[in-house]
């Protein structure tokens, strides 16, 4: 089986899995209970926590513990709406953020916020530029993904940052939940003040991530209750999943360099293997493009419907997908592909290919030849 | 010495089968659900079973159960997602002042956006009237939320009343089971429950799962928006091993419910047997009929709640002052304020919760070592 499909989920690495049984077999205390079980497992998540803050290079007191990735969206974005509503209703996003982050803007607006939601250039690039002419005295908050999960394009977000530095009261909020283990995260040095990040696509378990909340900034908590979290997210905490996570960040993070570099190889390969082919085209980040997650590639076959050769592939064992998994119900294509200009026909045909570092050369060079079979046989029976 | 652990209403251990039957989706099954593909497809399957399970267990429809983070974000979205999808209705809601905190805490807040809301009383067996919850209807009242027994001291409500009552009257009625399930008969549909959250780990299933049963039809608003996941009412790639984990957990509840009543019925009169035998000076906090049989929440006069359970824990007993989740605090119990109590017995309160591993000997045990630490004072 090769598993090119590592932007939708991860597996959990075999240690994380070994960390997750170990903690909810012994250590099952409520982390709020007074006696010492509870205080054992209180411990452990402290050093979750502090193992988390280390790998963004913040403050354990920084970081709020979520179910995943799409909780911390909506948390960051709903907090600052309604916390500073008093102040301003005006949100900036792009136009290809991932579903949690946009429905939400969707949602907000409904709620009488306004959003505007930046277009790209043809690789999926948000243009600095852009937000600072978007940004009006209304504007509580700025909210751009690190990475994009359908194209690869890494957005300028330090460039972002630094506009965003001479706005103190506009919140910046950054879905890294595609970036963190792939390429370096500053959340501290990048003036970023809200982060989201999401276990199980770093090979942690699933239900399980975290909102990065710098210091002083100021949210309403979107689930309520106890008083966990520091107020900013209750609920009994799930320790085995939170330390889980944090040994799988804690393993993305030492080996970021190497991971990087691996994958980077292999995202090559895979292009200069299918570019060649003249029905292939490349969307997105070109080879070369310094902007290129290295673990993402877009690419389409025009005139074919990309759930046809992803089912054909899949006859021979290598999973693939067409688009961010939270949207594959939809019949309609790709909404990013589209706002990144690339046109209908292509973007029916859009395929995604995404690796973990465990995948290797040997794998893409079998993608490769499985391409080469399959795409002119469909091809021709499409021409007839 | 042995440990003994008593608290199995803040969280319980994860049951081997339990951990077992999760572990292979961590391994070979580890796939998205949303995925297209068939490695994605074979665990959209297993979602779908476990839903059945779930709704079975509380005699529901699959497709009315949505799975959520734990029982606290099901009650949360039981609240905002009816209150704010129901607007026009309405900006009236109905609770009790003894709702665990994540009913009471999002009362608070819906409150601060314009809602307004009716904390019913208890008696002094932490009940709630019915004749209150009645009388507090009024013609902008969208939906009544009362737990369906206390996590501190065990009371049970009268759900079937409220239930019948809150049918006749045109509003919805919510019901945090956390506590009850696996405990009482949770039957939705005789009950005439509209919405009811549970958790998985206060029934030996893993943390950070729950669900949140909404009846078909009724109105409710998104809560966590992104993907299409649970027919977009929750977003977020699903909890594929939490959700098989919580399943299991679930259906070993429903299977062994009337055996392990009969035990914790036994645990309980044993405990107070021994204290009996050792004339130790306590009151039972709670209701004397209607009460889970999990939770004895006891007070020693002339002892305080604070000092016992720190002579607990180094006696080797695992209790509670009351809610987990506001344990970090050690202010009075909401609960036992709202029941009335009086000073002394506000101020020595324990909470002692049974479960899956406790044992007649553990439980003599450590009876005896209250009886020790109670009686030396």
């Amino acid at each position: 089986m090769i598993y090119f499909d590592n932007s939708a989920t991860t597996l959990p690495h075999p240690d994380v899995v070994k960390a997750f049984g170990d903690v909810a077999s012994q250590f099952f205390g409520n982390p709020s209970s007074l006696h010492h079980l509870g205080g054992k497992s209180a411990q452990l998540l402290d050093q979750a926590r502090k193992v988390a803050a280390d790998c963004l290079g913040v403050q354990p007191g920084e970081i709020v513990f979520t179910s995943g990735g799409t909780e911390s969206n909506n948390a960051a974005l709903k907090g600052v709406a309604i916390q500073h509503r008093s102040r301003g209703k005006h949100i900036i996003t792009s136009s290809i953020e991932h579903a949690s982050v946009y429905e939400t803007c969707k949602q907000l607006e409904e709620l009488g916020y306004s959003v505007t939601y930046l277009p790209t250039d043809d690789k999926g690039r948000v243009r600095p530029e852009d937000v600072q002419r978007a940004l009006s005295d209304d504007t509580i908050l700025v909210s751009v993904m690190y990475v994009n999960s359908e194209l690869g394009t890494v957005q300028p977000i330090e460039e972002i940052g630094r506009i965003l530095s001479a706005y103190p009261k506009t919140y910046f909020h950054v879905d890294a939940v595609q970036g963190f283990g792939k390429l370096p995260l500053m959340p501290g040095k990048w003036g970023i003040d809200l982060l989201s990040l999401s276990a199980h696509k770093f090979h942690g378990v699933r239900g399980c991530g975290l909102l990065y909340v710098r210091r002083g900034v100021m949210l309403s908590p979107l689930i309520i209750g106890g008083g966990q979290e520091g107020g900013l997210r209750s609920g009994t905490e799930n320790v085995p999943g939170i330390v889980a996570m944090a040994k799988a960040m804690r393993m993305q993070h030492e080996r970021l360099q190497e991971n990087h570099e691996h994958m980077k190889k292999l995202r090559a390969r895979l292009i200069d293997g299918l570019l060649p082919l003249e029905y292939c085209k490349l969307n997105g980040p070109g080879k070369d493009d310094a902007y290129a997650a290295p673990h993402i590639v877009n690419v389409s076959f025009p005139g074919i419907k990309a759930e046809v050769v992803l089912h054909a592939l899949e006859k021979e064992e290598i999973y693939v997908s067409t688009r961010s998994a939270c949207s594959s119900k939809n019949s309609k294509p790709s909404r990013v592909l589209l706002a990144a200009g690339i046109d209908e026909e292509r973007a029916r045909s859009a395929l995604r290919i995404s690796f973990s570092p465990d995948n290797t050369e040997a794998e893409v060079d079998v993608f490769i030849r499985a391409i080469q079979k399959i795409v002119p046989n469909l091809a021709k029976i499409m021409r007839v | 010495m042995q440990e003994i652990y008593l608290d199995h209403a803040a969280t319980t251990p994860v049951h081997p089968e339990v951990l077992e039957a999760m572990l292979p989706y961590y391994r070979d099954m580890h796939g998205n659900p949303s995925s297209m593909h068939r490695f994605g497809q074979r665990v959209r399957h297993t979602v779908d079973e476990a839903r059945s399970i779930i709704a079975r267990c509380v005699n529901a429809e699959p497709g009315e159960i949505i799975f959520t983070s734990g029982g606290t974000e099901a009650d949360n979205m039981a609240l905002i997602g009816v209150m704010t999808a129901n607007r026009d209705k309405g900006k009236h809601l109905i609770t009790s002042q003894i709702e665990h905190h994540a009913v009471l805490h999002t009362c608070e807040y819906l409150e601060s956006l314009g809602y307004e809301v009716t904390y019913l009383p208890v008696d002094e067996t932490g009940r709630v009237a019915v004749e209150d919850v009645a009388q507090a209807i009024r013609p902008d009242t969208v939906m009544i939320s009362i737990m369906f027994g206390n996590n501190e001291v065990g009371t049970l409500q009268h759900i079937g009343k409220i239930g019948k009552l809150a049918k006749e009257r045109g509003v919805y009625f919510h019901t945090d089971a956390v506590q009850a399930f696996g405990i009482e008969e949770v039957d939705v549909k005789r009950l005439h429950v509209d919405l009811l959250s549970i958790s998985a780990h206060k029934v030996n299933g893993p943390k950070g799962v729950g669900s949140l049963y909404a009846r078909r039809g009724i109105k409710i608003a998104s809560y966590i928006h992104g993907g299409n996941q649970e027919k977009k009412r929750r977003a977020g790639t699903e909890n594929v091993a939490g959700i098989v984990g919580f399943a299991r957990a679930a259906e070993l509840a429903i299977n062994t419910r009337e055996e392990r009543r009969a035990h914790y019925e036994k645990l309980r009169r044993m405990m107070m047997a021994v204290w009996d035998e050792q004339s130790v000076d306590y009151v039972v906090n709670g209701h004397p009929k209607f009460y889970m049989p999990h939770i004895l929440n006891v007070s020693f006069p002339g002892t305080k709640t604070e000092a016992m359970l720190m002579k607990l824990d180094i006696a080797g007993v695992a209790a509670a002052s009351g809610s987990a989740c506001m344990s970090g605090s050690l202010e009075i119990s909401h609960v036992l304020r709202a029941m009335n109590l009086p000073e002394d017995r506000l101020i020595s309160a324990i909470r002692f919760s049974f479960g899956y591993g406790n044992t007649e000997e553990q439980v003599r045990e450590a009876a005896e070592r209250i009886a020790r630490i109670v009686n030396k004072g």
